[in-house]
């Protein structure tokens, strides 16, 4: 091949550099309508992911609702609570900071492993929790030092309170942190900015009445998230105060009585269903799930033999014992199953006819031949062994159905118990078993398989008390409440009531008696299954508390106008008289010197 | 002759359709650097600084005349390739590529000398070359560029290799080396593509993938892709105005004063802004094609030509990368970005362009 003349080279050269030129016109267009396509046609839609990157809307979370008390005291609220952040790209050295933090504010373990939970899901240029709840001499403290501290800052956040701790525990429930289960459940723009939901109680039951309705604001952010400026676009609504029918001293006071015991207390009004108290024992702290639990305060919870997150009030299931007589009495009268003056044979035991068992009553010896009122006041259990055969145990069943056992009284408190009203389909259901008549006699005596919350047992109480009305317990207060009239004549239950109060001035109730107020009550105990027995049911001499019976009582007063039904179980007391009864007093006592109190100076 | 005269006679060199454009450039980088730097006066005068530099040596290159470069080219070309060398052995690692040469604070990317070294290098070998139509001539000059394209390749810094590889492509394609060997380059390439695939890094993988598809992963790699269209279409034909880009000036857009320094511009001064900056790089590239078609001397066009379109080729692949229809590569925008070496690299090449204008048929 021969080498090129000049002239040839540069001829090919400026061929050469024309394919050149057309590759950058071509490219140079390529780019052109790239430019064009992105600026021209889709400008809209970059414009758009433009203020999407840069305006943000955020929430802003409202207060929740308070719950009163009937006088209006406050029982759970919203309180400003401090914390210290640090904010991990902003502080100098993260973990000299904190050895010089502790200098001045007490960090404990349990707030350091938090803290280096939640630093390990943040960003670095988010905040992150290091102390909550700061006081206000180590708020002070800080204050003093901050501008040594860069990367530091105090956080002002809004926490649900409880001033009155495990006082009302069970009835009040508590706000916990707000599970993504829960978010998706429910409506995500309700929830936007709040991190805590109504877990259980009136808190869980009017969580949507409480919560109130976030308000939110537009944010101009920068890519870190960083704001830079901000406008209220709606602000948030306070959820609704609830106020209650709850009464502060009662329930102080029925707290007071079972301090130490193991049990349940509950005062309605009789009158309309209002709760008055409502306490189980023992209870616990719900400020401390609103931050959520550490794991020492679930552990103990957990393993407390004493069980104090059960509610007993709502879901505890007790025999109740004697204190079930009055209600089998009325359906007795009411069914014509024995009149009021009719004296039924006393003794030491009761025998079904044609049957060897002996049915022994709680007295050793027995009582004599008694009538309905005196067989109350004396809670004669061999006169309601035979009154529990002649009714049988559907009419028996059925009657005590209408004062509300064996179903939920319908209170606005989530998760109640249904308790047990048995009848021989229930047991060959439940148990495969076939009825014999023996346990229809001890059905008689609120024994075996009948089983009452004490709301059921107060519920009860109060329909006896305000002359054979079923109220509807109701913890808000509302103007109508729901009262369903029962099929009892007004003489029936005068005698009764007048039973009941024989119980207190003479009979077991005894430790009732009360100079100020005219009480009608009724004891009862419910005997343990595994409690060790005698011949004749009498629980054997035993210093291990877990082996007694557990002590009930119902009571209303004053017995003229009824202001209050009460049902007390003290879980293991013995002898209802003697232990649940000073409980029912105590709670008789506080709301009736207060509602007279209050009566006398407005 | 006076101070004075004798200050300003070196300034006739230059060349004014060149300049011009060069000055333009030069204002609309401080422009977008301020507003992108939150009003920074510091950078602002640090990139005046670097101008400044440029400037000077812009001056004393097109002061040199062509045939004294071309008489540095292979020593400057061996210690490209010596320096390459070194660094693959010692050079520091950073990002887990040994791309920089430290001498004490001082630290040099040898592939930046490279950029200029290997198209003067071959400039002078096919000046001088009797038949560049013989097959020895297409080796030869494959070979050149294979050594330093391979040292580069294995710092790894495949862009930059491909950059210097296009370049020296180009020089032998103006230098009239026969069409059969580019033809045989491209089904060479086009058949290798798939088995070279398996030797790249996985980062390197992760770009052309996300470069495929930016949302696989829009906040991770796919993040720069996206702001960067956005900036770019949100600008619209207006522009949002001077220091208004929320892109740009709120973080959105990352690298934005480097190798996303157009995205910034364009959301600040829209289509009619990038008008202005294509027509403005034109007026160089095609300046610079003159220059090479009006050069009499062989080393002089060869050499105006590779530099002019290797110019371009930086403008396209930038831009091509910003708007989103080339993978992300670390090029630079000519004389807009912020940055020192690169700056350096363009006004010396720039500086050779007028050299050859400057200086007609000196040689031969």
């Amino acid at each position: 091949m021969n080498a090129l003349q000049p002239a040839q080279e540069h001829r090919l050269f400026v061929g050469r550099l024309l394919v050149v030129a057309g590759l950058i016109a071509l490219l140079t267009t390529i780019v052109a309508i790239q430019v064009f396509r992105l600026q021209v046609w889709d400008h809209d839609h970059y414009a758009t992911q433009s203020t999407h990157n840069i305006i943000a809307l955020l929430p802003i979370a409202p207060l929740r609702g308070r719950i009163l008390d009937r006088r209006g005291q406050v029982l759970a609220d919203d309180r400003t609570s401090f914390a210290l952040a640090i904010t991990p790209n902003k502080a100098i050295h993260l973990v000299e900071t904190i050895h010089r933090l502790q200098k001045i504010l007490p960090i404990n373990a349990e707030d350091q492993k938090r803290f280096n939970h939640d630093l390990a899901h943040a960003h670095p240029y988010q905040p992150v929790l290091l102390r909550r709840d700061l006081n206000p001499d180590e708020l002070a403290a800080f204050a003093v030092q901050r501008h040594q501290f860069p990367g530091v800052e105090i956080q002002t956040r809004i926490k649900r309170h409880y001033p009155y701790g495990s006082l009302f525990a069970h009835v009040l429930g508590y706000v916990g942190r707000l599970t993504p289960a829960e978010i998706s459940e429910n409506q995500t723009a309700d929830y936007a900015g709040l991190d805590s939901i109504g877990k259980n109680g009136l808190e869980a039951q009017y969580e949507a009445l409480l919560k109130g309705q976030p308000g939110n604001q537009e944010v101009e952010v920068d890519a870190r998230g960083r704001t830079l400026h901000s406008r209220l676009c709606n602000s948030a609504q306070q959820g609704t105060t609830l106020h209650t029918t709850l009464d502060l001293a009662v329930q102080q006071a029925a707290a007071r009585a079972m301090a130490g015991q193991q049990g349940a207390v509950v005062a309605l009004d009789p009158q309309n269903g209002g709760v008055l108290a409502a306490y189980s024992a023992p209870a616990f702290d719900p400020n401390a799930f609103v931050d959520g639990l550490s794991t020492a305060v679930w552990t103990r919870l957990r393993d407390d033999p004493g069980t104090p997150m059960t509610n007993r009030f709502l879901r505890g299931s007790y025999p109740p014992g004697s204190t079930i007589k009055p209600f089998v009495a009325l359906n007795a009268l009411h069914d014509k199953a024995v009149t009021d003056d009719q004296r039924l044979a006393g003794g030491a035991y009761y025998q079904i006819p044609g049957t060897k068992h002996k049915y022994y009553d709680w007295k050793p010896g027995g009582h004599g031949a008694e009538n309905l009122r005196e067989a109350i006041r004396d809670s004669n259990d061999v006169y309601f062994y035979q009154i529990a055969m002649r009714l049988g145990v559907t009419q028996l069943g059925n009657g005590l159905a209408h004062f509300g056992f064996g179903q939920r009284s319908g209170v606005d408190l989530p998760g109640e118990s249904t308790g047990v009203v048995p009848s021989p389909d229930w047991l060959r259901q439940r148990y495969g078993q076939t009825w014999y008549q023996g346990q229809t006699v001890m059905m008689g005596i609120g024994q075996g398989y009948l089983l009452s919350t004490p709301l059921q047992l107060a519920r009860a109480t109060a329909s006896i008390a305000n002359g054979g009305r079923l109220v509807t317990p109701h913890v808000e207060q509302s103007p109508d409440s729901v009262t369903q009239a029962l099929d009892f004549s007004p003489d029936d239950i005068a005698v009764i009531q007048d039973a009941m109060r024989d119980a207190v001035t003479s009979g077991t109730g005894k430790s009732l008696a009360n100079d100020f107020h005219t009480i009608a009550g009724k004891t009862g105990t419910a005997q343990i299954h595994h409690a060790q027995r005698n011949d004749s049911g009498r629980v054997l001499h035993n210093t291990n508390q877990l082996w007694q019976d557990h002590a009930l009582f119902i009571a209303y007063a004053p017995t003229d106008h009824p202001r209050i039904a009460v049902a007390v179980v003290v879980e293991h007391g013995g002898h209802g008289g003697r232990t649940a009864g000073p409980v029912a007093r105590a709670v008789i006592d506080a709301y009736l010197n207060t509602v007279t109190a209050s009566e006398i100076n407005p | 002759m006076n101070w004075r005269i004798r200050l300003l006679r070196p300034l006739r060199k230059l060349d004014p359709a060149l300049m011009t454009g060069i000055v333009i450039l030069m204002l609309i980088s401080l422009a977008v650097l301020y507003s992108g730097s939150q009003e920074s006066i510091r950078v602002v005068l640090a990139q005046l600084l670097r101008f400044a530099v440029g400037i000077v040596v812009l001056v004393i290159v097109a002061n040199t005349p062509p045939e004294r470069i071309r008489a540095w080219a292979p020593a400057l070309y061996a210690i490209g390739i010596i320096l390459l060398a070194i660094t693959l052995v010692a050079g520091k690692t950073s990002l887990g590529a040994r791309r920089w040469l430290g001498v004490g604070p001082l630290t040099f990317q040898p592939s930046e000398l490279m950029k200029l070294a290997l198209p003067l290098f071959l400039a002078y070998y096919y000046s001088q070359q009797e038949n560049v139509r013989h097959w020895l001539s297409a080796i030869a000059g494959f070979v050149l560029i294979a050594i330093p394209f391979l040292l580069i390749a294995k710092e790894p810094d495949l862009g930059t290799a491909a950059q210097i590889g296009a370049a020296g492509v180009f020089m032998m394609w103006l230098a009239g080396v026969r069409r059969r060997w580019f033809v045989g380059l491209v089904i060479l390439v086009a058949v290798s593509g798939p088995v070279l695939w398996h030797f790249l890094h996985g980062y390197q993988k992760e770009r052309i993938l996300t470069f495929l598809d930016p949302q696989r992963d829009p906040l991770g790699a796919g993040y720069h892709i996206i702001q960067s269209m956005i900036a770019v279409g949100s600008g619209g034909f207006w522009g949002k105005g001077w220091f208004n880009g929320t892109q740009v000036n709120l973080d959105f857009l990352p690298e934005a004063q480097t190798d996303f320094v157009f995205a910034g511009f364009a959301e600040e001064f829209g289509l009619v802004g990038v008008i202005v900056l294509i027509s403005t790089y034109l007026l160089i590239v095609l300046r610079g094609l003159v220059i090479a078609y009006e050069s009499r001397d062989s080393f002089g066009r060869l050499i105006a030509g590779t530099l002019s379109l290797t110019f371009f080729l930086y403008i396209f692949i930038n831009m091509g990368m910003t708007t989103g229809i080339l993978p992300v590569v670390g090029v630079p925008l000519p004389l807009i970005s912020y940055g020192g070496t690169a700056m350096l690299t363009f006004m010396v090449g720039l500086g050779i362009l007028m050299s050859v204008h400057a200086h007609p048929r000196t040689h031969e």
